[in-house]
């Protein structure tokens, strides 16, 4: 058993509260950044996609996990934020301002999308957004001067202060954009929750009427989520095409939000782990799948991979809802108390009735 | 010094009047019970002092600033805060987080600054934490810090959520219903407390409560709702003893037994 002693505040301010916690993410970040001598060009390419897939799923997280409005359209601001970026590259300006400035324009759009959707609750908000999303493939089409319709465009190619970002050539390259995209991403998100607005998304996540009560504008701490969301997911979608090699609207059709959705319901709602976690799995699945088929001797089922997927989702919400990460820490829990961990230590308490939600 | 004043204040939802040319102020220092039978408009008021409901008639002054003129979130802001009767933490949060979500009023911090972590941000982090650490003290909630609420029983809750009102440093404290569903001791507690809060740190404290022995041992003035309008007002043994409440609780005809029976309570 490890105890936590907590002498000074600052335990609970600042990102690592120990050395032992400390010493264990700097190890990852090693392994992270010694990776690409340790696996071949395959798997270095699958784990540059699962970056990519979690910087997306931390921008539906924030949204989702930390403030609790379910968004079925994240597809529509990874396509934005996808032609911007190449958009802006268009114009010559370099890849890096490029693709910063497309994350922020996206979540200006989002913050402004989400000013007709801030008095939509629940499933009304989700159906609203689905629909952007749908519209969005249809806009794609229409718009196709910049974004090439159905045709789509091939990615440029992209430079970062001389260095030539190649898939093909130097994959350790593509990784490593990732890796920094995600790395950047997870210590904003990690800063805003240990600031007075990521208490104020969970206070709106778990009850609007008292936030309020507490003095947090709901109207603005919702703009601001969708906004951050957003802009995350614009640059997880610049990736995503990018890395691609070359994006159309199909690229960025619904069921990519949807997948979206259920990859961070399986990593874990509301931890930034559970975005790499259920990045890890959205982006090994095929694989493990391939490989299963493989040994079997079977020629691949269309749709396989969807159905495993889907099947996976209702095993994590009847079984395990709190996701992957939620397990692990219910394990960790139980290895660092034994042998005293009791069985019904994470049986959910019943929850009280709630104030009339004045709507 | 009237710190809190309503003014000929009328609620209607649809053809219900919730709340009926009600007058009301209170002052600075006191402890304010508001006393009814069930859906007398108790909480309606407070809900309209919130800035929940909005009244469709009448004034609601705060320090002289006319509150009707605000939204709910800018509520806090002036000095009010508030538990609800039916107890609204953040569930998926621990103690600790929902009490220093009540600090929310008082950051300084811009959106930039707290993105990436600098400037006065992580000062005023230890500042919030500090004047948190004050009112777990306060209230003996040491044991419960980093604890999940959706794990707490619900007589640790009700405090967390007084805590959490009493992070925000109010002047104007509104308690819905402080004592129900506490046991014997903790409603004790609690009576201790409301004492300690006016007293020592000076709030005004304005409270809707049935425990009539609580409101009796910790209130300086009591007003007696029914049907949304006035019934009475003044000290607790006076508006026990005020024949209209004992028609409002009990009926007519307990009003002559009650008469016989004096300093009994009702």
């Amino acid at each position: 058993m490890r105890f936590h002693f907590k002498t000074s505040y600052d335990q609970d301010i600042r990102l690592f509260p120990d050395w032992w916690n400390f010493s264990l993410y700097a190890l990852l970040l090693v392994l992270l950044l010694v990776m690409p001598w340790l696996i071949d060009d395959f798997y270095l390419g699958e784990m540059t996609n699962v970056l990519i897939w979690a910087v997306a799923g931390l921008g539906l997280m924030i949204l989702t996990g930390q403030t609790g409005l379910v968004s079925l359209g994240h597809s529509a601001f990874m396509a934005l934020g996808c032609y911007l970026t190449v958009n802006f590259m268009d114009t010559g300006m370099p890849f890096l301002l490029a693709f910063v400035l497309a994350g922020v324009v996206t979540g200006v759009v989002g913050a402004i999308v989400a000013i007709p959707a801030l008095k939509l609750h629940g499933v009304y908000l989700s159906i609203f957004t689905l629909a952007l999303a749908i519209l969005a493939d249809d806009i794609i089409v229409i718009l196709d001067h910049w974004t090439g319709g159905v045709n789509g465009i091939y990615a440029p190619e992209i430079w970062i202060f001389g260095f030539e970002i190649n898939r093909w050539a130097m994959p350790a390259s593509w990784y490593y954009l990732a890796l920094g995209t995600a790395l950047f991403v997870t210590l904003i998100y990690r800063n805003l929750l240990r600031a007075p607005l990521g208490r104020a998304f969970a206070a709106v996540r778990d009850s609007e009427i008292s936030a309020q009560a507490m003095g947090v504008d709901v109207a603005r701490t919702k703009t601001l989520a969708f906004g951050f969301s957003c802009a995350f997911a614009g640059m997880g979608g610049a990736l995503m095409g990018l890395f691609a090699g070359a994006f159309n609207n199909e690229t960025f059709n619904f069921l990519l939000a949807i997948q979206l959705l259920m990859m961070i319901i399986i990593g874990g709602l509301g931890f930034i782990h559970g975005a790499f976690l259920g990045a890890i799995v959205i982006a090994f699945l095929p694989q493990l799948l391939a490989i299963g088929t493989d040994t079997l001797g079977i020629n691949s089922v269309p749709g396989l991979e969807t159905g495993v997927f889907g099947m996976i989702l209702i095993a994590f919400i009847l079984f395990e809802p709190m996701g992957l990460y939620g397990r692990w820490l219910k394990i960790r829990t139980w290895l660092e108390l034994f042998p005293f961990a009791r069985r019904d230590m994470f049986r959910r308490q019943k929850t009280y009735l709630k104030t009339e939600r004045l709507r | 010094m009237s710190l809190l004043t309503l003014e000929n204040v009328t609620l209607k939802f649809g053809g219900v009047t919730a709340v009926n040319n009600l007058s009301m102020s209170v002052n600075e220092g006191e402890v304010f019970a508001l006393v009814g039978p069930n859906g007398a408009g108790k909480s309606t008021v407070f809900n309209m002092i919130s800035r929940f409901y909005t009244p469709v008639r009448g004034s609601i002054a705060f320090d002289g600033h006319d509150l009707l003129k605000r939204k709910p979130s800018q509520v806090p802001s002036l000095g009010i805060a508030r538990t609800f009767q039916n107890i609204e933490l953040f569930e998926r949060a621990t103690v600790l987080q929902n009490l220093l979500v009540g600090r929310h009023r008082h950051r300084k911090t811009t959106l930039v600054e707290e993105m990436f972590f600098i400037g006065r941000t992580r000062e005023q982090e230890r500042q919030h934490r500090h004047a948190v650490e004050e009112v777990i003290d306060f209230l003996d909630l040491q044991a419960y810090r980093d604890k999940m609420i959706a794990g707490l029983p619900y007589g640790v809750r009700k405090v967390v959520e007084l805590a959490r009102a009493l992070a925000t440093k109010p002047r104007l404290l509104l308690l819905d219903e402080p004592a129900s569903g506490l046991s014997v001791e903790e409603t004790q507690d609690m009576r201790w407390w409301i004492d300690d809060i006016r007293r020592q740190m000076g709030i005004t404290v304005l409270m809707v409560e049935h425990d009539m022995g609580l409101v009796s041992k910790v209130c300086d003035r009591v007003l007696a709702l029914a049907d949304g309008a006035k019934l009475a007002e003044g000290s607790p043994a006076e508006v026990q003893a005020h024949p209209a409440v004992i028609e409002a609780y009990l009926g007519t005809a307990a009003i002559s037994k009650t008469a016989n029976a004096k300093g009994e309570r009702v």
